[in-house]
């Protein structure tokens, strides 16, 4: 079992590998199309801004493997900016196109709240969930991101509020993501990302 | 559901050692960054920040590696800084392991940094470090450790750092800074009003109800203190316990 981790220039790439890594898992960083047709499982880990990643993934041509992947099952987690990537597009980037295995766009936080929405914040579930097993109903997630995906969206199973209703974790078919941090999140976090190693087995 | 209020011990490192600044005495030697950084992420640390307090030029090599030594301890976010002044030390503090990069007094002789920054790695990963004395019913900006007044007011600086991009502020106040006299809620709490992102409260925390005082009348979002962790004087655990029975919302579990 490998995981492949898409490596398309920024991003927080190594916090999520040694996380991964500290859990059991064989971890590759996927800089070329072939490393992802050879994955188990795909991680899109994400800081950064939604243009930069658009144009890491084609500058790498790694937009059309990864909707290979998608189409194929493999399984692809989205973290933070991964799960937004998934989207149609983003109001932070207008012109520019996500991969689309969602309808939505992505919406910046009101300016009613503080943006962006940095620190601990608890989750509110709406459909049973595979990453959330065995995780309190209280817990907390770490969270640093100034746009998110409204929790209207289909896939989501457990949403957040700060400023608008917005997704905190999706699932669906093999498409898994979490706006928040699990490799920040604490021991809560590690046992996100335990779920999803073992939902991959 | 509710966005919990930040712990945040704050480790101030020279040459690859946490020390602490005594009046009259000079550095005391607080113990071994990676080994205080494990312990905190155990204790419920909610984030550390580790600061360059030599913030020498010989100096840089010595801090990247004291990064990377704290943050394959942690599985919390780290901001570090000390001594940014340009993109590149930016970069490789982040790259060295830490979410997030302090700018101060680089930032002052050219804000743009703080726009550079920040279009390149995101907002939430730029934090503008803001030391401040107080100066009859205002605030004043100080750089290079607190040593030279900028003659600029704190509020209106912090508000043209978030418009160049900052998305947090770590206020501290010189004048309580090392004096155990509590933070500055006044200073605190105008810079909140002031600007749309987080605040962080630093200087003076001493007792657990400076902290119960800074979430509530400062109005801060996390507060950071140093040596009232490092002496285990006041436990983190003993700390969240406390505020969460006073009402603040807090990360309970780890």
């Amino acid at each position: 079992m490998k995981i492949a981790i898409v490596d398309y220039g920024a991003g927080n790439l190594p916090s999520v590998e040694r996380a991964l890594r500290g859990l059991g898992a064989e971890t590759e960083r996927a800089v070329e199309p072939a490393q992802l047709d050879a994955a188990t499982a795909i991680v899109l880990p994400g800081v950064g801004h939604f243009a930069a990643f658009v144009a890491g993934l084609r500058d790498r041509n790694l937009a059309e493997p990864l909707r290979a992947a998608y189409q194929a099952g493999v399984p692809i987690l989205g973290i933070c900016l991964g799960l937004q990537a998934m989207f149609a597009s983003s109001e932070e980037a207008p012109g520019d196109k996500g991969l689309g295995f969602f309808p939505e766009q992505v919406r910046a936080l009101p300016t009613n709240v503080k943006s962006p929405h940095i620190g601990w914040n608890q989750i509110r579930r709406t459909k049973a969930s595979v990453l959330l097993r065995g995780i309190p109903e209280d817990a907390y997630f770490y969270f640093a991101h100034s746009f998110a995906a409204p929790a209207s969206a289909e896939p989501t199973v457990a949403a957040c509020d700060h400023g608008f209703p917005f997704s905190a974790v999706l699932e669906q078919g093999n498409l898994r993501g979490v706006q928040f941090h699990p490799e920040k999140s604490g021991q809560t976090g590690a046992q996100v990302l335990r779920n999803f190693l073992e939902s991959i087995q | 559901m509710t966005l919990a209020r930040r712990i945040i011990p704050c480790l101030d490192v020279d040459a690859g050692r946490v020390v602490k600044g005594i009046e009259f005495e000079g550095l005391r030697d607080m113990g071994d960054p990676a080994e205080l950084g494990a312990r905190y992420n155990r204790e419920g640390a909610d984030e550390l920040v580790v600061l360059d307090i030599s913030a020498s030029v010989q100096g840089r090599a010595t801090f990247l590696e004291t990064i990377r030594r704290v943050a394959q301890q942690l599985n919390i976010p780290l901001t570090a800084g000390g001594g940014i002044r340009k993109m590149e030390d930016g970069r490789a503090v982040l790259r060295a392991g830490a979410d997030k990069v302090t700018v101060n007094t680089a930032a002052v002789e050219r804000p743009e940094l703080i726009s550079e920054l920040s279009q390149q790695f995101g907002a939430q990963a730029v934090v503008l470090s803001l030391d401040v004395k107080r100066s009859g019913d205002s605030w004043e900006a100080y750089t290079r450790g607190g040593r030279d007044a900028t003659g600029l007011d704190a509020a209106l600086w912090a508000a043209e750092a978030v418009s160049r991009g900052a998305g947090e502020i770590l206020v501290t106040s010189i004048d309580r800074d090392g004096t155990c006299s509590g933070f500055d809620c006044d200073l605190t709490a105008k810079i909140a009003s002031t600007v749309p992102v987080p605040v962080i409260a630093s200087g003076g925390a001493s007792t657990f109800e400076d902290f119960l005082a800074v979430f509530t009348a400062g109005r801060a979002d996390a507060a950071l203190a140093a040596s009232i962790f490092h002496q285990e004087t006041r436990s983190i655990a003993a700390l969240k316990n406390f505020l969460s029975a006073s009402g603040v919302p807090i990360r309970m579990n780890p």
